[in-house]
């Protein structure tokens, strides 16, 4: 399992548009994928949730991934946190 | 005539006819199933609603990507994960298997409690999505139902009234003669609010339930920016908007017209044209208006109106929203510009002859590095989200540059030692509002990264005007010579040294002096964000060349007299 922290670089934070791609992004894997913020985790595989925890721009959340594509599962999060999610 | 207030979340005005969208509630049945037989065909039923209901989205998508917004298509993309969403599905066939409902009535409970969920969350932005959410619950259950679309055709010229707008109303509706919206519920956030300003057609929220009583075909006034709805209003009311509508029509063309223009000379010299603001709120106007970003980001809002300083985490907060929405141009950040004028009710300075010759702004800073320290280390963490530089205000001389520049690295240690992230290479730049810093700016240039010009009060200081004086405000002129000569200094002694001179004074977005400044060399300008197009337009239609043929001729008058009357005459 590996467990990652992010801090969320677009102002409005992981709202409609950027919520649906990192659901589809997830999706390509085959890991289990969770989503922390203070301290209430949801499965990264259902938008309602997802969108419930209001996650605002600037704050920090911890993602868990686990499964056999975990490493690639990874890679791609890091690439979406720190790059894409900007232009989202 | 009646008159509404709600919220105007799209500037503009319409006058037009209304159409008002009514819609049927979904309704339980209360039936319960009673064999296994039921049981699988309303899973069975449920599970092809889902695939109807996405296939009919991307049907929409398909046949919208030449027309349809950017906005629109996320918002659609959005809803088709949101049909998906496993958890409504795990929740409505949990209905379905224990409780033998219906698939209808299952949806409708599991939808009422998500939209509840959503609706008693504090963040404004999260409560609208409830709209989204009853409108895929509306979507599936048209499929459950197996009822068809009713696509609306409107006449020219219509008015959408409505309790609240759904994406799929917005996407079904023919929406090109649609020319306003007014809703009975919603918030700037909502659906109606997104659509009507990336058309840019007026919108009103929140109108309450009167304006329910208006009928079709009733003639309808919005004011978007006011937040006014007008209800069958009497003539002088209509003529009177016609007007204003006119107005503001041709003020948005130019506005439209110029924000995409980048600020450069015929002859190719780059001008940054930046804004003023007070907090992160002021950013939308700021990126309207075609900002290049902020020059002067005042943070004296932040201690203002409360009964002690605040923490780190809330100054943090504070430059940290505005850096997010930033769109990464360089904001200016001035450090805290207390005393003179400006008085805390927490911070007790005492009575003193000569305030703005006293106690303020970098030398309470330099006195008081306890709060110093904690404002830099604020700005320092904040400036990893966004393109952040720190101002220090009043600086008289090299010793205090020096001084402040120390405490930063001081605050970068601290948070080093805190093992906080920070942007460890700011850009730090001084204000020139001192006449001896105005004068001695060749030997400050070598400490710093840039100056910004501070007109305000260079032109009290320097012309010893005191500027809350009415019996002597026609001494304080910005056009005086002497004022001139201070200003051309520091930008020939900025580009000397290679640094940035901008200016953050009133006289940046004076239409009068933008030829006078430009022709000095002046390469950053920064004002209240409403008068960037009008300073955009001076720019973009007269070259450097000019410019200085205009400052040169300045330059030889010898009374402010006769250089407004000349730049007067040129402006015409």
């Amino acid at each position: 399992m590996i467990t990652k922290q992010y801090t969320i670089t677009s102002a409005q934070g992981l709202h409609a548009r950027p919520a649906t791609t990192l659901i589809r992004l997830v999706k390509n894997f085959k890991s289990i994928v969770n989503i922390q913020k203070g301290g209430k985790t949801v499965r990264l595989n259902s938008m309602i949730n997802l969108l419930s925890l209001t996650i605002k721009g600037g704050e920090t959340i911890t993602i868990t991934i686990d499964g056999e594509d975990e490493i690639n599962a990874a890679e791609a999060l890091d690439t979406f946190f720190a790059e894409e999610l900007k232009n989202l | 005539m009646e008159k509404i207030n709600g919220t105007g979340v799209s500037p503009g005005i319409a006058i037009g006819k209304a159409f008002v969208i009514k819609k049927a509630e979904a309704v339980v049945s209360g039936i319960l199933l009673t064999d296994e037989n039921e049981i699988i065909t309303a899973v069975a039923g449920f599970n092809s609603a889902i695939h109807l209901a996405v296939a009919e989205i991307e049907a929409i998508i398909v046949n919208a990507k030449l027309s349809a917004l950017e906005e629109e298509l996320a918002i659609l993309e959005a809803q088709i994960e949101l049909i998906g969403d496993p958890q409504i599905a795990e929740d409505v066939l949990e209905k379905i298997q224990s409780e033998r409902k219906t698939a209808n009535d299952a949806l409708i409970e599991v939808i009422a409690d998500v939209v509840q969920v959503f609706e008693s969350m504090e963040d404004e932005y999260m409560r609208a999505r409830s709209t989204d959410i009853k409108d895929v619950g509306a979507r599936i259950l048209k499929h459950l139902n197996k009822q068809h679309n009713d696509t609306a055709n409107f006449n020219p010229d219509t008015i959408i009234i409505a309790d609240d707008i759904s994406p799929s109303d917005t996407i079904s509706m023919d929406i090109k003669h649609v020319i306003g919206f007014a809703t009975r519920a919603g918030s700037k956030t909502s659906h109606a609010a997104i659509i009507a300003k990336a058309k840019g057609i007026p919108a009103v929220v929140g109108c309450g339930d009167g304006l329910m009583s208006i009928q079709n075909d009733d003639l309808v006034i919005l004011d978007g920016l006011s937040g006014l709805v007008f209800i069958n209003p009497a003539k002088e009311i209509i003529e009177d908007y016609r007007l204003k509508r006119e107005v503001h029509r041709q003020q948005a063309e130019k506005l439209k017209a110029l924000k995409n223009v980048p600020a450069v000379t015929p002859d190719g010299k780059k001008i940054m044209l930046s804004a003023n603001i007070s907090g992160a709120d002021d950013m939308e106007t700021v990126h309207d208006n075609g900002g290049d970003g902020v020059g002067l980001f005042r943070t004296e809002l932040l201690f203002m109106d409360r009964d002690s300083f605040p923490t780190e985490e809330e100054q943090f907060e504070f430059y940290k929203q505005a850096a997010l929405r930033s769109k990464n141009k360089p904001v200016i950040v001035r450090t805290i510009d207390i005393g003179g004028d400006k008085q805390l009710p927490y911070f007790n300075i005492p009575a003193e002859l000569n305030p703005f010759l006293g106690y303020r702004a970098i030398r309470i800073c330099l006195d008081r590095t306890d709060l110093f320290v904690t404002q830099l280390k604020a700005i320092l963490r904040a400036a990893v989200f966004g393109d952040l530089r720190i101002m220090f205000p009043m600086i008289s001389n090299i010793q205090e540059v020096r001084a402040a520049k120390n405490i930063l690295e001081e605050a970068k240690k601290e948070l080093l030692a805190e093992n906080d992230p920070f942007k460890a290479d700011i850009k730090v730049g001084i204000m020139i509002e001192i006449p001896s810093a105005a004068v001695t700016a060749d030997i400050l240039a070598k400490e710093v990264d840039f100056f910004s010009i501070g007109t305000n009060d260079l032109c009290q200081y320097t012309l010893a005007v005191d500027r809350m004086n009415e019996k002597i405000s026609h001494l304080y002129d910005p056009f005086n010579p002497g004022v001139l000569r201070l200003i051309s200094n520091v930008i020939e002694q900025g580009r000397k040294h290679h640094i940035h001179v901008g200016m953050c004074g009133e006289m940046a977005g004076d239409p009068l002096a933008t030829l006078l400044l430009l022709g000095m060399g002046l390469e950053g300008f920064s004002m209240s964000a409403a008068s960037i197009p009008a300073i955009k337009n001076i720019i973009i239609n007269h070259s450097e060349a000019d410019a200085k043929q205009v400052y040169q001729k300045v330059m030889a008058m010898d009374s402010s007299d006769e250089i407004t009357a000349y730049l007067k005459a040129l402006n015409k």
